[in-house]
């Protein structure tokens, strides 16, 4: 007995392929001293991603086109990227949600040493976030589990959902003109400690972020919070963080 | 604010352009396992972390509804009981003395990571809440219970954020985006031992040797070998393939899971917590027909059982939708509320990748590849063995690589992310034991001449055949034949086309010639890793000719104890080109520890 059964939905069946035009931004470092844009054209099913127009493109053909991907729904923070100006994720992003009449334009993020095509350098990014103690720190060693009430642990809930993808800071432009700057997803996981009842730290995080390159340095143009897959409201968290900063505790 | 013996991530030497590094031990991989390897390693001896991705963006970071622990914070539970579910959720071919560590070491274990900072849900009384998932149950199988403590529908992200967070309070050496594609094993005193790993760096091109005592593998899953999955685009199975190349065996490779509930069309998975808060499976008629197969435990019967009743249902014409082709997720039932709060990222995929809204809308669902129970073969202290019993002195193995074997032909849902915590936490601790006698096994002077060859031949390939090609054609006939439902008819199909993919991929052109950052290259590499493992996977479930857990064969339709309940061991001997797989895969057999439960009839 064959067991090959036909598994689309049906929903895909029903509406037709559609083309589109993909412009990506391109840099090979080993042999172009600027990024230029190229043309491409990917015939996408309605439930098809930006992704997956990047990997027809790979696929098909440039097996050249770099960028990073892993998980393919959000999750991973792999694939940060700016999609006809907007930062985004390239896996969460439907075709059949942009406008495919003019072509769809993709470039790597802003702000982060562009190392080839999509991919930028993370590791100033990470330098930041390890610099506001992204751990709990807690002198207390109970025996079982420390107890936190349920609004206690909804106080930091919508911080603790950051997937390090980088979209927030890599829109911000005090971020661009200034690379000291923390940016918010540094600022984000250090609202996710700081406003944990278990942690004893905050102090110690509100005072490096009182730096001159701390929390002062947003202007609240709400960028991040836009550009957040995760839908973490990124601006309020800041100010959240400043607001603890003036009183001195969380 | 570390006391580690080395913190430096700079090489010692560099020759011909290859870098050396010296590591006490040498972690592959940086999920859940290899990071809870290394918070144990890293604070007890000089510790290197290489990863191919970021750590935070390790396939853990994905796991969703929960990790399984008889905490009894909500209703009466034991280790005992966790034991049994496990066991028999595993059809009786899960190592008893395995699952009882598991299930025991299981508390400390969630309790641990509170610790480090993992924000769990709480109960009214501020305890870790626990909600129900399936095969867990009280009193042997009398009732679902509530054993998996969670955070929200993120539990994996969460466990992954908090091992990562503890790692950089611990200063934790990580390479990332490094890719092993090579174990060095040296001869020490007439005994096969790791010298350590050849890497591949992303960024530049160049490779590294990173000496070390012990080396622990923690490589993840190969769900990349069908079409149809929730793995990740990098869970192709390379350190499991490293493994198997150096001839080391692999053990119950047959068994796949297949998820009951992945998004229809896309395999992106809606977790099992959805049903454990109570959604139910319905039917094109509208009926929850999961209570004509498993009256006691319903739609929460393990995951082999769901799978296969949902594609009967589908073959016998009660599929939904215009073809008939996929089955119903309802929690239409559920107040919104309790979606936000207990659910809120999987209803999200349900919006933003098929547009349906699952507060009124039921979702269409199939079962998608998922899990892989087999893998390196471990004893339950993880080191690695290479046959029934014998240790490789200073190898670990943990997590999905692995195969202790705790999951036997059907994991339990929320079983992995414990087997992650207490098996890394393992590996990492007797490492940390075993390199405070040992010395370092000597290097062999061409130590990265291997994985240079490899590098050198496949950017050099200007053949025909496209690696995306053969990689499709491969996760097709995979689905097409090797899936939930398996004969030898199906499975003999799939042996010929890997056999000629094989062939084909002889003949591959990679377009991208640079160093940097080429990842076209990679991928040629880790198909390579893919086609071997799917033949071994093919190969092992051609053999077993009787239906057990996640390895359904429909001409041998019943569980067979007499002669199988045993676990397969794999092993390349032979030439490995030669074209039949006869003729470079050897099977035997491995005796099922069997402690305090004699093999039942499975119901539930
Ligand atoms: C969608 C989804 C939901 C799940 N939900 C649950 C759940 O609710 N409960 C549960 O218990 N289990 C769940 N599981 C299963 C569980 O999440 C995984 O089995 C487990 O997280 C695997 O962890 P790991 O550390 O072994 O591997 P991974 O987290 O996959 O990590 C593998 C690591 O190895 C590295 N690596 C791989 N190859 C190389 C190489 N060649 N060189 C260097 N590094 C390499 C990668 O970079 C990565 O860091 C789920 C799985 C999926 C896919
Ligand atoms: S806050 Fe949002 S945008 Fe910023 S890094 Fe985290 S997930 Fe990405
Ligand atoms: S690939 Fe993981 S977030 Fe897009």
């Amino acid at each position: 007995m064959s067991t090959v059964l036909e598994e689309r939905p049906a929903a895909a069946d029903a509406i037709q392929k559609f083309t589109a035009t993909m412009m990506i931004r391109r840099f090979d470092p080993d042999v172009d001293t600027e990024p230029r844009w190229q043309e491409f054209s990917v015939e996408m099913l309605p439930t098809d991603r930006v992704l997956d127009a990047l990997h027809q493109i790979k696929w098909e053909q440039d097996g050249s086109l770099t960028f990073r991907r892993s998980c393919a729904h959000g999750v991973c923070g792999s694939d940060a990227m700016r999609i006809n100006g907007r930062n985004r994720l390239a896996c969460k992003t439907l075709m059949k949600d942009l406008d495919i009449s003019k072509p769809v334009y993709v470039e790597a993020i802003k702000g982060l040493p562009l190392e080839k095509d999509l991919v930028v350098d993370m590791e100033p990014f990470f330098a930041s976030y390890r610099e506001v103690q992204p751990f709990l720190q807690s002198s207390s060693k109970p025996e079982k589990e420390r107890l936190q009430s349920a609004e206690q642990r909804a106080r930091f809930d919508d911080t603790t959902k950051c997937i390090l993808c980088a979209a927030c800071t890599s829109s911000c432009p005090v971020f661009w003109t200034d690379g000291q700057y923390f940016g918010p997803a540094a600022i984000v996981n250090a609202h996710r400690f700081i406003f944990d009842s278990r942690d004893e730290a905050s102090e110690v995080r509100l005072d490096i972020l009182n730096d001159k390159e701390g929390v002062w340095r947003c202007r609240t143009t709400f960028n991040c919070t836009e550009a957040c897959p995760r839908g973490i409201q990124v601006t309020q968290a800041i100010a959240e963080v400043k607001a603890a900063v003036l009183r001195g505790r969380p | 604010m570390s006391d580690i013996p080395d913190s430096s991530t700079a090489p010692t030497r560099t020759i011909d352009g290859v870098h050396y590094h010296q590591h006490d031990i040498v972690i592959v991989g940086a999920g859940g396992a290899g990071m809870r390897a290394a918070i144990q390693a890293g604070a007890g001896a000089s510790t290197a972390v290489i990863s191919k991705l970021y750590p935070t963006r390790s396939h853990t970071g994905a796991a969703q509804g929960g990790m399984a622990a008889a905490l009894a914070n909500v209703e009466d539970d034991n280790w005992e009981w966790h034991t049994f579910d496990t066991v028999k959720g595993g059809d009786y071919l899960v190592d008893q003395d395995a699952a009882e560590i598991l299930a025991k070491e299981a508390i400390t274990a969630v309790l641990e990571l509170e610790n480090m900072g993992l924000p769990f849900n709480r109960t009214p009384e501020g305890k870790i809440d626990q909600r129900r998932f399936g095969g867990h149950t009280s009193e042997h199988g009398k009732a679902p219970v509530r054993r998996a403590c969670y955070a929200a529908d993120r539990t994996g992200h969460m466990i992954l954020q908090t091992l990562f967070q503890n790692c950089v309070k611990l200063g934790i050496n990580f390479f990332n985006e490094f890719y092993v594609l090579d174990l060095i094993m040296t001869e020490v005193d007439g005994e096969k031992r790791p010298a350590g790993v050849v890497a591949y760096e992303l960024s530049t091109g160049e490779l590294h040797v990173f000496q070390g005592k012990a080396v622990i593998f923690a490589t993840g899953g190969f769900g990349k070998i069908y079409k149809t999955t929730s793995n990740a685009h990098t869970l192709t199975g390379d350190g499991v393939g490293i493994i198997w190349r150096k001839g080391l065996p692999l053990e119950d490779m047959e068994f796949f899971q297949f998820h009951p509930t992945g998004l229809a069309g896309l395999g992106i998975l809606l977790s099992e917590a959805a049903r454990g808060e109570g959604a139910i499976l319905r039917n094109s008629e509208g009926e929850r027909f999961m209570e004509r197969y498993a009256p006691t435990i319903k739609d929460l019967a393990p995951r082999d059982i769901v799978a296969r009743c949902m594609r009967t249902e589908i073959r016998e014409g009660r599929g939904a939708g215009p073809n008939k082709d996929y089955l119903y997720l309802d929690i239409t039932h559920l107040s919104p509320e309790v979606i936000d709060a207990k659910l809120p990222d999987i209803t999200e995929f349900a919006r933003t990748y098929l547009g349906v809204e699952p507060y009124t809308e039921p979702v269409p669902v199939l079962p998608t590849a998922h899990y892989a129970m087999g893998g390196i073969p471990t004893n339950v202290k993880a080191e690695v063995l290479s046959d029934n019993t014998t240790v490789v002195p200073g190898l670990y193995a943990a997590g999905e690589c692995a195969c202790v074997s705790v999951h036997g032909s059907n994991r339990l849902g929320t079983n992995s992310l414990l087997d992650i915590n207490v098996f890394g936490k393992r590996a990492g601790d007797n490492a940390v034991e075993y390199v405070k006698t040992a010395e370092f096994a000597p290097l062999p002077d061409d130590a990265a001449e291997f994985v240079k060859g490899l590098i050198d031949q496949v950017r050099g390939a200007t053949g025909t055949e496209r690696i995306a090609t053969l990689r499709r054609e491969l996760q097709e006939s995979m689905d097409d034949n090797a899936q939930v439902f398996r004969t030898e008819e199906t499975l003999i199909a799939v042996t010929e086309k890997i056999q000629e993919l094989r062939e084909r991929f002889l003949n591959i052109s990679v377009q991208d010639k640079g160093k940097r950052f080429n990842t076209d290259l990679l991928e040629a590499i880790e198909l390579g890793f893919l086609l071997d493992l799917a033949e071994v996977v093919v190969y092992s479930a051609l053999s077993r000719q009787e239906s057990r857990g996640g390895h359904f064969r429909e001409d041998f339709p019943k569980r067979d104890d007499e002669k199988w309940l045993v676990h397969t061991m794999a092993y390349l001997s032979g030439d490995a080109h030669s074209a039949d797989a006869g003729d470079h895969i050897k099977l035997s057999t491995k005796p099922v520890v069997i402690t305090n439960y004699q093999p039942m009839e499975r119901k539930y």
